[in-house]
Parts: structure tokens; C-alpha cells; sequence
């Protein structure tokens, strides 16, 4: 009996060491790295004042940290509104909302690999909540279900814009769905696993998918094969990366709460906390895709470069601290990436709709399907003759031609009837 | 006996699938199928089926039923609400239900129910002798870990490889179809 409670005590440790130590300050954190880093790029300062106040002490000068307590300022504040409820919504959908929207988010983080292992007491510790053989397909699922969230917040607010903004944002979502699905098939054939930690692992032991320049520890060009593999890896990377862009709601793909057409989107209607968990939500989900795609592309916790069985033998009064080393390793990557997010939304301009519908559904199902073949060929290729690998480059090309004509065409009926 | 959870998700998936038909409002009998489908994936998962209770969130519950309430919202089915519920389809409904239950305590009267054994090391790995000895599968059951994604792929690429893509020209053609058909004709 003993034996469960340890474990389960183990288990609850990781979900609110990872969930509400990790993740959910992750959110406040790239809130004001959003404001400083937007600051930046319009040439203003952004906020750089809120700090701890010493003197209301009655000290000299105040200690500001660059600003890095605002975040607790602006949720302190979002906690003190008034939580208004307005007349006309459906009330029970209205509350639930909010909620559907963050949970799913945080559930996610279970299966994300945020280290490789820490040992205490001869006891040793992957550093991931659940450890299962189906990651990113578990990843997807639930991301999935915050759709609902969105929807019934449009819906439940019973007003014209919310609505619009629900609508667009379950189009947008679903659509995106199989741009993320379909291009990962690549990756996941690549690795023949879905288990992210054994991915990462995989990783660290032969080269991050797309920096494969070391093998068993020592450094060292790719082979032909690997090298070949770059070219579908990196059109997956492409396609994943944007499609997280669209499926997180995040500029320039943020049509759900586009301001200049819909006031704020589903989010109108809410104020206070309830507004301030879709905030949430959203940059949940945009710390949870980055983890995603550092995960699959980047390497995950893993430091490149044979580093990593070197580090994984330190230890300090017999603690291995391999784990905690590479989880600082993936949270720098993660914010690195984040960071990447950020500059997007400040750099490039808001989709319009149909733009946003034609690149889904023209060019990225039909790109990240192509690209499926492409890499299945690369991989199979070994195994092949040269007279088959001949035919299949020839019908790839000659289907991926056929595709470009086929949308080409497409693009030229779709024209205004002129009236 | 079954875990706590089993009853945890059963329930749930009870409670919600009640809920389907006792709510008046469409989108509130929609939101319970997808707390039955939320049920039936834990039930998935408690049978070590992680694939499968996986993929029944992600296609009924992500996609299909994000559909369904998509289109009740959009036609706004406010007569639906105030309808009151007539006696022949409560009572052919109840029929179906006796039918069914008829026809599951047929089922299970009849096949043997033999303790199943339990997914332990040993089980696991005789259960890889049927499969390369050098593969994936192979490695990960004498791991004692039940690679129940690889299984699958195995089980659908080996035995049912010609059903498996002919299903896959069915929803191509399906899929093509819808195009053509909703399709305006140019003038």
C-alpha cells in the first residue's frame, strides 16, 4: 500500500509542480514579454516601472525589476473588476465558457517531456506527468475540445459580434486540424514513435530533426538519408509552425477577436476573470504548441551537440540534476520560441478570412499530403531499387505539378459573377 | 474488479447520455453527447486502449460533434424548445431500448466470459512471439509496455490491408463528391 500513496503523491507532485509552477506562470511571463517586446519593435519603452513599491516603506527609491511584477498588477487588477453579467446571455453557457476554454489548455501539459530524468534516493524520476505511448495524438485531442469554449462563448453571449467570432474561430479551428495533423505524419514516420519522451530521447542520441549534426555523441555530418530528410522535415516544420499560428488564434491569424471587424470577438461580451481566463486560455495554448514544436523539431530538453550523456552523469550529493539542467535547457527553448511568437504578431499584418480559408485548405492540406508521400519515399528509399525510387520521385513530382495546376485553376473560376 | 474509475466514467458517460434527451434545449443536448463521448474515451482508456479512446475524442468529439453544434447554433432551432414530446416516439424508443437489451443479454448468455488474463509481464511477452522478433512490437512487449498504437497499425496494414484502402477510395470519392455537388456552376 505504501508503494501507491508514494506514487501517487509522486504523480500530484509533477502535475502542480508542471501544471501551476511551470506552465501557468509561463502566461503572465509571456504577457509582459508581449508588452516589452512589442515596446521594442513601435520604438516606446512599455512597462518597465511596476516593481516592489519600497517606498511605501519609507525607503529612498523604489526597486523595479525591469517592470517584471507588472503581470501580477494586471491580474491583480482583471481579479478586482467587476465581474458584470449581462442581461441577454444564456447563463449556464456563459459561465461555462471560460472554463472549457483554460482546461483543456492545462491538460495538455501532461504529456509534454519538460526533462529527461531526476534521481533522489536511488529513485529515479522522468520529468513528465504522464508518460504515454500516443503524445502529440493525446495533444491534439484535447487542444481540440477548447473549441467548444470559444463556440459557446460566442453563442451563449447572445450578441451579433460574439457570434461571428464563434463561428469563424470553430471554421478556423477545424480547419487547421488537419493542416496539424496531416503534417506531422513525416515526423512521427520518421522517429516510428509516438511517445514523446522517446522522441526526445531519440533526439539527443542522433540529432535534433532539424540539426542533425551529431550521432551517438560525437559530432559529425549526417548521412545521405538524413540529410534528404531535411527537405520534408523542414516543409513540416513550416506547415506545423503556421498552423499552430491559426489553431492558437494568435496574429495574423486572430479573425475570431479581430478588432477592427468585431469589436473583440467572442470575448465582448466578458469582463473581470472570465475574461481574463480566455486570455489565459490562449496563451496556454500558445506555450503548450511552442513545447510541441521544440518537442517534435527542436530537440525537446535535449542540449545537441553529444552534450547530453556527458551531462546526464552529473550529480550533486548524489542527486541527478541531468534532469533539472535540461528542463532549464527546454523552458529557454520554449521562450526563445514564444519570443518567435510574439514577433510575428507584431510583424505581419491580420489575414483577410477567405485568405486565411484558401492557405488551409489550398495550399497546407494539399502541401502537408504531398509532403506525407515525399517523406515516406526518402525513408523507404534504402530498402528500394533505383528504378523504383525513379518511378516514385517522377509520380511525386507529376502529382505535386497536377496539384498547383488544379488549385491554379480553381483560383481563376472563383472570381465575382459581374453583376 | 473494475477500477474506481471505470465508475467514475461510467457514470459520467450515463449521466451525459440522459442528458441527451432530457434537455429541451438542442445545443445543451449537444454539449452531453460530448460528455458521453468524454465517458466513453476514459472507458477506452481504462482498457489500456489509449489509440482508441484517443481518437474517439479527436473525431467525434473534436470534430463531429464541433459540427453538430455548429449547425444548430446557425439555424437556431427555437421551435425545437417549445415543442411538446408525443407518445409514438417515446414508445418506439422505449421498444428499441427493450429490443436492444434483449439482444445484449442474448449475446452475452451465449459467449463463453472467460477471466481475462491481466496485462502483466509475462502475458506481454508471450505475446510476442507472434510478431518479428526484431520489431517494435516485439521489443516493447518483452518490455512489458503494450504498444497498443503499433498493434493496431500492424493488425490494419497485415490482415486488413485491402478493406483499409478501400475505404480510403470511399471517402475519397465521398469527399470529391461533396465538392462537385456543392459546387455552383460557373456562368
Amino acid at each position: 500500500m505504501p508503494e501507491i500513496f508514494l506514487n501517487l503523491a509522486i504523480i500530484i507532485t509533477k502535475i502542480v509542480f508542471f501544471t501551476f509552477l511551470v506552465v501557468l506562470p509561463l502566461v503572465p511571463l509571456s504577457v509582459y514579454f508581449e508588452r516589452r517586446f512589442s515596446a521594442v519593435i513601435q520604438d516606446r519603452v512599455g512597462p518597465n516601472r511596476v516593481g516592489i513599491p519600497l517606498t511605501l516603506l519609507g525607503m529612498k527609491k523604489d526597486f523595479h525589476f525591469f517592470g517584471l511584477v507588472q503581470p501580477i498588477a494586471d491580474g491583480l487588477k482583471l481579479f478586482l473588476k467587476e465581474d458584470f453579467t449581462p442581461e441577454h446571455v444564456r447563463k449556464a453557457f456563459y459561465w461555462m465558457a471560460p472554463a472549457l476554454t483554460v482546461v483543456p489548455a492545462l491538460i495538455t501539459v501532461c504529456v509534454v517531456p519538460f526533462g529527461s530524468s531526476v534521481s533522489l534516493f536511488g529513485h529515479t524520476e522522468k520529468l513528465v506527468i504522464a508518460d504515454i505511448d500516443i503524445g502529440p495524438l493525446f495533444i491534439f485531442s484535447v487542444a481540440s475540445l477548447s473549441v467548444y469554449g470559444i463556440t459557446l462563448a460566442g453563442w451563449a453571449s447572445n450578441s451579433k459580434f460574439p457570434f461571428i467570432g464563434g463561428v469563424r474561430s470553430t471554421a478556423q479551428m477545424i480547419s487547421y486540424e488537419i493542416a496539424l495533423g496531416l503534417s506531422i505524419i513525416p515526423v512521427l514516420l520518421y522517429y516510428g514513435d509516438l511517445n514523446l519522451s522517446r522522441i526526445v530521447q531519440q533526439q539527443a542520441d542522433h540529432g535534433w530533426l532539424l540539426l542533425p549534426l551529431w550521432k551517438n555523441g560525437t559530432l559529425s555530418l549526417p548521412d545521405l538519408n538524413t540529410a534528404l530528410f531535411l527537405i520534408p522535415a523542414a516543409i513540416a516544420f513550416l506547415i506545423f509552425t503556421i498552423s499552430i499560428f491559426a489553431e492558437t488564434n494568435r496574429m495574423p491569424f486572430d479573425l475570431p477577436e479581430c478588432e477592427t471587424e468585431l469589436v473583440g470577438g467572442y470575448h465582448t461580451e466578458y469582463s473581470s476573470m472570465k475574461f481574463a481566463m480566455f486570455f489565459m486560455g490562449e496563451y496556454a495554448a500558445m506555450v503548450i504548441g511552442s513545447a510541441l514544436i521544440v518537442t517534435l523539431f527542436l530537440g525537446g530538453w535535449s542540449i545537441g551537440f553529444g552534450l547530453d550523456a556527458i551531462v546526464a552523469k552529473w550529480e550533486i550529493f548524489g542527486v541527478g540534476i541531468a534532469g533539472l539542467i535540461h528542463l532549464g535547457c527546454f523552458l529557454t527553448k520554449l521562450l526563445i520560441f514564444i519570443l518567435f511568437f510574439i514577433l510575428v504578431r507584431w510583424t505581419v499584418p491580420r489575414f483577410r478570412y477567405d485568405q486565411l480559408m484558401k492557405l488551409g485548405w489550398v495550399v497546407f492540406f494539399e502541401a502537408a499530403l504531398l509532403n506525407v508521400f515525399l517523406a515516406a519515399l526518402i525513408i523507404a528509399a534504402p530498402q528500394l531499387t533505383a528504378a523504383i525510387i525513379g518511378i516514385g520521385a517522377v509520380l511525386l513530382v507529376a502529382i505535386t505539378l497536377a496539384v498547383i495546376w488544379v488549385a491554379k485553376v480553381s483560383d481563376d473560376t472563383v472570381r465575382p459573377i459581374p453583376a | 474488479m473494475p477500477s474506481p474509475l471505470f465508475w467514475l466514467f461510467a457514470t459520467l458517460m450515463l449521466i451525459g447520455g440522459i442528458a441527451v434527451i432530457s434537455f429541451r434545449n438542442p445545443v445543451a443536448s449537444a454539449m452531453s453527447v460530448v460528455a458521453c463521448f468524454v465517458g466513453l474515451a476514459g472507458l477506452f482508456i481504462g482498457l489500456s486502449t489509449f489509440f482508441v479512446g484517443v481518437i474517439q475524442i479527436l473525431v467525434y468529439t473534436g470534430a463531429v460533434m464541433v459540427l453538430f453544434i455548429f449547425i444548430i447554433m446557425l439555424l437556431d432551432l427555437k421551435n425545437e424548445e417549445k415543442r411538446n414530446s408525443k407518445y409514438a416516439p417515446i414508445a418506439a424508443g422505449l421498444g428499441l431500448v427493450v429490443l436492444f437489451t434483449v439482444q445484449l443479454v442474448g449475446v452475452l448468455s451465449k459467449s463463453p466470459n472467460p477471466e481475462a488474463p491481466p496485462l502483466d509481464r509475462a502475458t506481454l511477452a508471450a505475446a510476442a512471439g507472434d510478431y518479428l522478433t526484431d520489431g517494435k512490437i516485439a521489443s516493447s512487449l518483452n518490455a512489458g509496455q503494450l504498444p497498443d498504437v503499433h498493434l493496431i497499425g500492424h493488425m490494419l496494414f497485415t490482415q486488413y490491408n485491402f478493406p483499409l484502402q478501400i475505404i480510403g477510395v470511399l471517402l475519397l470519392v465521398a469527399t470529391i463528391g461533396v465538392v462537385v455537388l456543392s459546387k455552383k456552376p460557373a456562368e
